[in-house]
């Protein structure tokens, strides 16, 4: 029976000396002045999700905090029950960062030109996309079972919180999907870059923590 | 120089055809040259609004020929309505604020300059820069789309004050559809802002080239890294702010309209939301946001008065440790525009403490600059003269701060026109003057031509004296107990202040119309101006190292390595006395800080 061989992706070089791009370990020219010539920077990609992490960060604790202030400025606030699927999403989240931590190692043996024999570097990855997928099912079927109930955006500020908090995290999980695919589609074409599979990676489990953070928000303070 | 011979994240081929090289360009050049388009559309739109709401306060039964065709229910007859003044006034200060003083000095010569500054090829995500602009543009158009539609645009000024943001038509004309395009347009811009700061930080750490250690960055460099940071923080918060009123008009939520709230007699549909909330969140942006408007001017400011003084600040360091000092204080002092909102006075106080502290670094960076200024040999010219403005503009527009960080005093101050000339000369005019200073510094390197400079002196001056003709009164308005956002003076301890009203329109007018000086000699200058050499400041940093205009790739399939320090003036080397960051001649610098 063949198989398939893969070809190794390629492995993004470190910068040298002489190729400039310094980055902010870089202190001092190439001719020096006595100070140490590093030669190493960090790709963009890799401070760039830091930067987007910090940006949602302050978008989710600006929401955060107006739920604090909505809830302690009237006695309108009526608590209820979370939905109970919202503990199974949770677990699907945790198991989808598990399994995306196991694909980029694998994918960075791969890179590191050793190859698994019978192993699709891209296996882990999909087994990721499809608990992330769960997961947004999974949101979907925890707000058909409030309308059930009869709660709706406007019934309460409570339930205006829960779909509000829940709906702007599932549009950042639906961004990390199609990051995902995008680093599926580039693995498949041998074009993947380290750094791209490390920032998707690092984007994926900040909004797997950020949702543990949510669920515990919702169930205190709802 | 060296060869490129890696393949530099930010690498990209150059573009063929028109629409990729100048519609939808991923060029960092292009599209800082987009936004100042938007600004210069902008600020013209936001400047001609101004001159209807002042010749209404002037003479308020004048008939303001062409009005109705603005709005047919706003002017009846070509006379404004008390409500249509406030929908102007709402939308002078939006476009102004958001599409002047954040586009021009960050995202226009940020964008163009950023790159080639710290020795890159363009910025590592330049897709994302692209959507940036355009991202920005459609914001503009949904803002500008209110004026069309239904009632037309909402009138409860910028900062857009619940319950009255929140509560759709009822409120007044403007306060459905118009609120929800303000807000939309808010949010759509915040996206734009997002976009961009994370290109201007990742090109800051990332992307220096070799020898371009932090401190070697120029002032400019480091004010457009401090305000990306500011954005990234101001703009993640007013975003889902704006989607908070969005939801409370179009799917009745209650988040920012209280219970048991009658407005005309009908009682509102919301239970329970906090007006203090809205006012929370968006001072939160809306504070930094001054400093998002004037530290790239203070970046600029430094940047032109060194190339032309000669000689470098007393202190590159302090002057960075300053800047970013206002930029951590900037968001533990926005409760000073809350001092009347009925929250707690002893928050009142909290807030005003770091608000007298903020004060420090903005006193000392004065102080380098009139310290620096003190016993040089200041180069005359457009660009200095507007530096010498900023600073003038942000002395006497700061020092009336002082009174209105103390609650007692704006308490009394709060709602009058005081507090109108203080932020249009601390935050606008002095952006404004930050703008022109870069423009003239910087358009020979944008285009290849010189701006004529007799044209740009006259409009310095008459621009400097009709800047205090307009705003120095608004203080004594102010404190004669001029209640602001009155569309007319009708009370009789008004009537005497009338004229000091028409001094100010007419002052106004004058000023505005010699813009048009600029905006002709901007035009004249791109098509018919003098060709400009390389370096005609004989400035050191790395855009004067590039041919002018810059290449498409900045720097020519080279990439420079920096020697020295951003500022070697007063030193003698075989250019002068000066030496290029890029230029590997030693020479004996004079001002080197350990």
């Amino acid at each position: 029976m063949a198989t398939t061989v893969h070809e190794p992706p390629k492995i993004e070089p470190r910068r040298q000396p002489d190729n400039g791009n310094g980055g902010w370990r870089n202190l001092a020219p190439a001719d020096g002045d006595g100070r140490v010539v590093q030669d190493y920077s960090p790709p963009p990609a890799s401070t760039g999700i830091w930067v987007v992490v910090y940006a949602i960060t302050m978008t989710f604790a600006a929401l955060t905090s107006a739920l604090i202030v909505r809830k302690g400025s009237s006695l309108d606030w009526q608590s209820f029950t979370l939905p109970s699927i919202l503990y199974l999403n949770t677990a699907l989240i945790v198991c989808s960062s598990v399994t995306l931590e196991i694909a980029r190692r694998r994918v960075a043996t791969l890179m590191g030109g050793v190859a698994i024999p019978g192993e699709s570097p891209a296996r882990w990855l999909y087994i990721t996309l499809v608990f992330g997928l769960l997961f947004v099912t999974g949101q979907y079927v925890a707000w058909t079972r409030l309308r059930a109930e009869g709660l709706y955006l406007a019934t309460n500020p409570s339930s205006s919180f829960f779909y509000l908090l829940t709906a702007a995290h599932v549009l950042h999980v639906l961004g990390g999907l199609i990051g995902l695919l995008y680093v599926i589609g580039k693995l498949r074409k041998s074009q993947l870059r380290r750094s791209t599979l490390d920032a998707a990676s690092r984007y994926w489990h900040f909004v797997d923590i950020l949702w543990v953070y949510l669920l515990l928000l919702l169930w205190m303070k709802l | 120089m060296h060869d490129v011979s890696a393949h530099a994240a930010q690498h990209h081929t150059p573009p063929q055809g028109f629409i990729r090289k100048h519609v939808f360009s991923l060029d960092h050049k292009v599209i800082g040259k987009q936004y100042y388009a938007l600004a210069l559309v902008a600020v013209f739109v936001g400047m001609v609004l101004s001159w209807i709401m002042r010749l209404h306060l002037g003479w308020t039964n004048l008939a303001i020929p062409g009005l109705h065709l603005l709005s047919k229910t706003g002017a009846p007859g070509d006379l404004m309505t008390p409500e249509y003044y406030l929908q102007l006034m709402t939308m002078h200060g939006t476009i102004m604020v958001f599409f002047v003083l954040t586009t021009a000095p960050f995202a226009a010569f940020g964008n163009f300059f950023l790159p080639i500054q710290v020795g890159a090829e363009d910025m590592p995500f330049p897709r994302f820069n692209m959507m940036s602009f355009w991202v920005t543009f459609v914001a503009f158009l949904v803002l500008i789309s209110s004026f069309f539609v239904g009632d037309g645009p909402t009138l409860g000024g910028w900062t857009q004050y619940a319950p009255l943001n929140a509560v759709g038509a009822v409120g007044g004309p403007g306060e459905g559809l118009g609120v929800v395009l303000w807000a939309a347009s808010i949010a759509i811009f915040c996206v734009g802002q997002l976009l961009g700061s994370l290109n201007f930080i990742t090109t800051t750490l990332d992307l220096r080239v070799k020898g371009m250690s932090l401190m070697r960055l120029p002032l400019t460099a480091w004010a457009w890294f401090i305000t990306s940071c500011m954005g990234l923080t101001a703009f993640a918060v007013l975003m889902p702010a704006c989607i908070l009123v969005i939801l409370d008009h179009v799917a009745g939520t209650s988040f920012f309209v209280p219970s048991n709230l009658v407005i005309n007699d009908q009682l509102q549909p919301h239970s329970g939301g906090s007006t203090l909330l809205w006012q929370h969140l968006f001072w939160f942006f809306g504070h930094p946001e001054v400093y998002i408007a004037i530290v790239p001017g203070m970046g600029i400011v430094s940047h032109v008065l060194i190339t032309n003084m000669r000689r470098p600040l007393l202190s590159h360091r302090v002057m960075i440790g300053c800047m970013a000092a206002i930029a951590i204080l900037s968001y533990m002092v926005y409760g000073h525009h809350m001092f009347v909102s009925g929250m707690n006075p002893f928050s009142s106080l909290a807030f005003s403490f770091p608000t007298l502290i903020i004060t420090i670094p903005a006193t000392i960076i004065v102080l380098l600059w009139i310290g620096s200024l003190y016993g040089s040999r200041l180069r005359i010219n457009t660009a200095s003269l507007f530096a010498l403005g900023f600073i003038s503009m942000f002395v006497a527009g700061g020092v009336s701060g002082f009174f209105l960080a103390q609650p007692s005093i704006d308490i009394m101050l709060h709602a009058t026109y005081f507090v109108v000339g203080h932020f249009h000369m601390v935050m606008a005019v002095a952006a404004i003057f930050g703008i022109f200073a870069a423009t003239y510094f910087w358009f020979p390197k944008m285009t290849g031509r010189m701006m004529n400079e007799t044209l740009g002196k006259v409009h310095f001056w008459l621009s400097f004296v009709g800047t205090y003709c307009i705003f120095m009164p608004f203080h004594y308005l102010g404190i004669a107990a001029n209640v602001r956002r009155y569309q007319a003076f009708v009370d009789e301890y008004l009537q005497p202040l009338i004229p000091v009203h028409r001094f100010i329109t007419v002052a106004a007018i004058v000023t505005g119309v010699a813009q048009f000086i600029f905006l002709y000699n901007l035009i004249h200058s791109r098509f018919w101006g003098k060709p400009a050499p390389d370096n005609p400041w004989e400035a050191t940093s790395l855009e004067w190292s590039t041919p002018t205009p810059p290449p498409f790739d900045n720097f020519g399939g080279k990439q420079p390595v920096v020697y020295h320090d951003p500022y070697q003036y007063g030193v003698q080397s075989s250019t002068g006395d000066y030496v290029m960051q890029a230029s590997p001649e030693q020479v004996a610098t004079e001002h080197e800080e350990k």
